[in-house]
């Protein structure tokens, strides 16, 4: 019980927090962090799939309301979301025994970065590609990508050192 | 039988997946089409309601400028009223808005929400059919257009931005010459736009100035859109034309959405013309 309000309380502070502050961010002109993707990263891992999947869809959905996409932001969070237990199962090596202790703060740095920064830029390239929606200006799309990730990663790693209670 | 809860069984995410992605598919493709995107805009009571109280947040950090550009519009229209007051004749040019041939009605407005660094733009406005707006109005202000008026809610309007790869508005060299194109975007830089269509043959500097054409039912004759920039003049018979916008497009607030109430009479002959 305690868990589930903490994930919807979660789900709000990220959606507050990319239509709020992180879409009129603007930098250079054009570049913004999309940080509400940390939503997939940290969801808990479970046996089943579906809750994962309905609220990173809702979640996108819900950004693409405010920011007037469509349904460019849904597509791209559910579809890493939908991949997200393949990587894991890639980068941390872990079988479904393992799912109930799996978090991700516990593991080496190295491991972390390479899963967010995989499903960062897979992430960033489908919403800048469905953004640009033509085969020309291919070059903006990579160049948004490319700063965008490293504007996300930057946000993300600086939250959790923050954030993270260190232990004594 | 067996064999289909079977397959349903082993692929139940995959196919969950594949509905939720079907769905958001069906939203972008929509969100495309200029007057179809009915379902996902940002003219819902919810997101109207949170960006009107952000924009009144924010409104006070540019008070003062914006303060400033009232009062010179309003040096403008005070100049222009003494202009028709001096010349009573017929030799004055008489324009349309006289009480008894008024042509056009126009409504205040503000932006609550603004896109530029994207590739389809839209804003926000808090009016909307309460305050009998309509969709395909122009949205100008004091310095030039902004766009056309598309999703109406209660209170809100979504706007199609000129900054849209979907935009075409007819517009005019301003001066002797009317030589007319219509003007796009190419998504690349916030400040420029596209003139396309000009003929070869019309007499183009850098600095001069376009504004609309009036040869649509949405935008009244003569609202000035920007200067031009950069010519391209290559092999074709028409030239592209770089025009850079008066507006700046990133810093909006208050804004006029332009009723034209011959707009129904005009397209009901046009349409006849065409069967």
């Amino acid at each position: 019980m305690n868990k589930s309000i903490h994930q919807s309380l979660f789900f709000l502070f990220l959606l507050l927090l990319q239509v709020i502050v992180l879409n009129n961010i603007n930098f250079l002109g054009y570049i913004n962090p999309y940080l509400y993707i940390v939503f997939v990263f940290l969801y808990p891992l479970k046996e089943n799939k579906f809750p994962l999947l309905f609220y990173s869809f809702i979640l996108g959905l819900s950004i693409d309301f405010f920011s007037d996409s469509g349904g460019i932001h849904a597509f791209s969070t559910l579809f890493i979301a939908y991949i997200r237990l393949f990587f894991i199962k890639v980068y941390f090596k872990k079988t479904p025994l393992d799912y109930p202790f799996f978090k991700l703060k516990d593991e080496s740095f190295g491991k972390v970065f390479n899963f967010t920064i995989t499903l960062t830029i897979i992430h960033h390239l489908i919403y800048f590609s469905f953004a640009n929606f033509s085969f020309q200006n291919l070059s903006i799309v990579f160049l948004n990508t490319l700063f965008s990730c490293i504007f996300t990663l930057i946000l993300f790693f600086l939250g959790t050192y923050i954030f993270t209670k260190k232990e004594q | 039988m067996q064999q289909i809860i079977y397959f349903f069984q082993k692929f139940k995410y995959f196919l969950f997946f594949l509905l939720l992605e079907f769905i958001a598919l069906f939203f972008t493709f929509n969100n495309l089409n200029f007057h179809k995107s009915k379902y996902v805009n940002s003219a819902n009571r919810i997101t109207g309601s949170l960006n009107a109280s952000l924009s009144n947040f924010s409104e006070y950090i540019d008070l003062k400028s914006k303060n400033e550009l009232l009062s010179e519009e309003n040096t403008k229209l005070r100049n222009q009223l003494e202009k028709n007051r001096l010349v009573p004749s017929k030799d004055a040019t008489i324009t349309d808005s006289t009480k008894y041939r008024q042509k056009y009605t126009f409504t205040q407005a503000k932006i609550i929400n603004n896109n530029y660094s994207k590739q389809f733009n839209f804003l926000t406005i808090n009016k909307g059919k309460s305050a009998k707006i309509d969709s395909e109005m122009a949205v100008i202000n004091s310095l030039g257009i902004i766009g056309i008026t598309e999703n109406i809610s209660e209170n809100y309007t979504r706007v199609q931005s000129i900054l849209n790869k979907n935009s075409k508005i007819n517009a005019r060299l301003k001066g002797n010459s009317r030589y007319f194109g219509t003007l796009k975007w190419n998504s690349n830089d916030y400040n420029t736009v596209q003139l396309h269509d000009i003929p070869r043959q019309a007499p183009l500097k850098i600095g001069d100035t376009v504004e609309t054409g009036g040869k649509s039912t949405i935008f009244p004759e003569g609202i000035p859109i920007g200067r031009i920039s950069k010519i391209n003049q290559g092999n074709t018979t028409n030239s592209e034309l770089e025009v850079q916008l008066f507006n700046d497009m990133s810093n909006l607030r208050y804004v006029y959405i332009v009723k034209n109430l011959h707009k129904i009479e005009i397209q009901s002959l046009e349409n006849i013309s065409n069967e």
